[in-house]
């Protein structure tokens, strides 16, 4: 049986409420010819097998990213996930289970999540980290109010380098409760000057690790003029993998580490669902969002792990919580979790240098072009060139000879004409020498 | 001799030459359960009565505890931070919570004194 708790007169009492007449009311904001006025064309009634082979022959106009040469990344990569990984989460035990508020019964999951926070603190170089959030780019914008809520200050220093996918997630979270964003302009070359920007209102700079662009810089400067004005530096980190080989933002001074964690036991997905990673220091623990894991003994004095800090949340603490953030991406941190057990400390590293090593030959390859420049100096596994022409073009002209080569940064940044000319260029582990040698002629064909 | 008072939410104020130390009572502690975090106000702040300006949680609960009359917040105790414990073992003692100076001194006597909070709580529960 259907449970429909609303009844007409209920839905009237609520329109009332809000001052409009209908339901239709609440659509008129859609641009004309946007709303669909009858049911779209669909037959009445088709069997299995033709709805099967209709849609597969709809999937097949898609070029998929593990049938051709691909070099795409800006925040979403494609790494090797071993067998084992999707083996190991689908099992009942954890593919089924929900949220552990029961540690009796619970002890997998908490130990799993324990483990995972235990990782990610490691990895980002901070004291802890929670049980994870939704994806890397809400997990900035929740940085950024935790900022906030920790300086009593309501501005963001937003760096140009920041994934602007990620800076409008932060814009999206902030405007509505009187938060200033101070962001600045695309920055592919890095130099912005972030330090002179901040001031007594300053909550945080938020800035990318390595950038969007694919850079590598020291963060201890901006650390450093952050704390001395009372605002804190918070880091966000794409490509997670970088931190098996580079130092972490926590030795350089950052307060708050949230990152993606796809690259690691999770597929590109279409986007999603990804698994958010949020790290903090110590004294910031009570104003940090999510759930969180803590390790301790029983009746018996036998190791065991609760939820725990959960005063903070908002099963309890309403509208006064750190976040409205409940379940979420608890299977995608297992598969986290289970692939960097596996890889461990050292093949993380190799990992990391394999996915270096790779973007280097490509970017040497590349800059041998006539027409094509790398303009990254120090970067992990993702560099930005620059090319003789609109680089969205170039890139529907690789797709058309079956290379994926990148992304054109005027897809993320589509009203900033300074960018036209860049295309951001990952190679991770999963890129072979023929994969190279396909996207160098072609490149070289068509800048020609 | 210390003026002593109480609110419905279970706040005392105990105000000495126009400062009020403000804690929960030790009825109040008893009903929260361990506590494990008292969340001060800043120092200098300027609170009006009914204001939400500390927080305590216990293994149970979180709950703000609310300026009993209006005042500037003059001191906090920095024991509680390491200590939270303090507030179910002294409640009314070494478990203050910050000191107000008094801005409304009329206000304090629409507040309940022991004998009538002490009613309150059997009245109440």
């Amino acid at each position: 049986m259907r449970y429909l708790p609303l009844q007409e007169a209920d839905r009237a009492v609520m329109l009332q409420a809000i001052g409009v007449d209908g339901i239709d009311d609440l659509f008129v904001d859609v641009p004309a010819g946007k709303l669909l006025d009858e049911p779209p064309a669909l037959p009445l009634g088709k069997t299995e097998m033709e709805v099967e082979r209709e849609l597969g022959r709809l999937a097949s106009q898609n070029v998929a990213a593990g049938s051709v040469p691909f070099f795409v990344g800006c925040g979403a990569y494609k790494h090797h996930i071993p067998a084992s990984v999707d083996h190991l989460i689908q099992r009942s035990e954890f593919l089924t289970s929900y949220t552990p508020y029961q540690p009796e019964i619970s002890q997998g999951t908490l130990q799993y999540l324990f483990e995972f926070q235990t990782q990610v603190a490691r990895l980002m170089g901070m004291d802890l980290a929670n049980a994870s959030m939704y994806d890397g780019s809400t997990a900035a914008g929740e940085a950024v109010l935790m900022a906030h809520r920790i300086t009593k200050r309501s501005k963001a220093i937003v760096s140009g380098g920041l994934h602007p996918q990620y800076r409008d997630v932060i814009e999206t979270l902030s405007k509505h409760s009187g938060k200033v964003m101070d962001a600045l302009h695309a920055d592919p070359l890095g130099q912005e000057d972030l330090v002179s920007r901040i001031d007594d209102e300053t909550s945080c700079v938020i800035v990318q690790y390595p950038d969007v662009y694919g850079r590598i810089q020291d963060l201890a400067p901006i650390a450093e003029a952050a704390h001395a004005r009372g605002a804190l530096l918070v880091v966000a980190v794409t490509e997670i993998v970088s931190l098996g080989l580079i130092k972490s933002p926590g030795e350089m001074g950052a307060d708050i580490v949230v990152g993606e964690g796809q690259s690691i036991g999770n597929g590109l997905s279409f986007g999603g669902p990804y698994v958010g990673l949020f790290a903090t220091r110590q004294k910031f623990t009570r104003q940090m969002p999510g759930r969180l894991c803590g390790e301790t003994v029983d009746a018996e004095g036998k190791r065991g792990y609760v939820l725990t800090l959960s005063t903070r949340e908002q099963h309890i603490r309403r509208e006064k919580a750190t976040s409205n953030i409940c379940t979420n991406s608890g299977l995608c941190a297992l598969a986290f979790t289970i692939h960097l057990s596996l890889l461990g400390q050292t093949g993380l590293k190799k990992l990391a240098e394999v996915n270096h090593g790779n973007a280097v030959v490509l970017a040497d390859k590349l800059a041998a072009i006539a027409g094509v420049e790398v303009v990254t100096q120090a970067f992990f596994n993702e560099f930005t060139i620059r090319v003789n022409g609109d680089a969205g073009t170039i890139i529907d002209a690789l797709t058309e000879r079956g290379v994926l080569g990148g992304v054109a940064m005027s897809r993320l940044e589509p009203h900033d004409p300074s960018i036209r000319d860049l295309i951001i260029v990952a190679s991770t582990e999963v890129n072979t020498d023929a994969d190279r040698a396909v996207f160098v002629a072609a490149l070289e064909d068509i800048v020609r | 001799m210390a003026d002593e008072y109480f609110t419905e939410d279970h706040e005392y104020i105990r105000v000495e030459a126009g400062v009020g130390t403000v804690g929960v009572s030790v009825h109040a502690q008893e009903q929260l359960g361990d506590v494990v975090y008292v969340e001060v106000p800043e120092v200098g702040r300027q609170a009006t009565a009914g204001e939400a300006v500390a927080v305590v949680e216990s293994v149970k609960a979180a709950s703000e505890i609310f300026a009993p009359v209006a005042g500037e917040i003059v001191e906090v105790n920095t024991e509680l931070d390491g200590s939270p414990a303090l507030v179910n073992e002294d409640a009314e003692g070494k478990g203050w919570f910050f000191k107000l100076r008094v801005g409304d001194a009329a206000a304090l006597e629409k507040l309940m004194n022991r004998e009538a909070y002490t009613a309150f709580i059997a009245e109440n529960g």
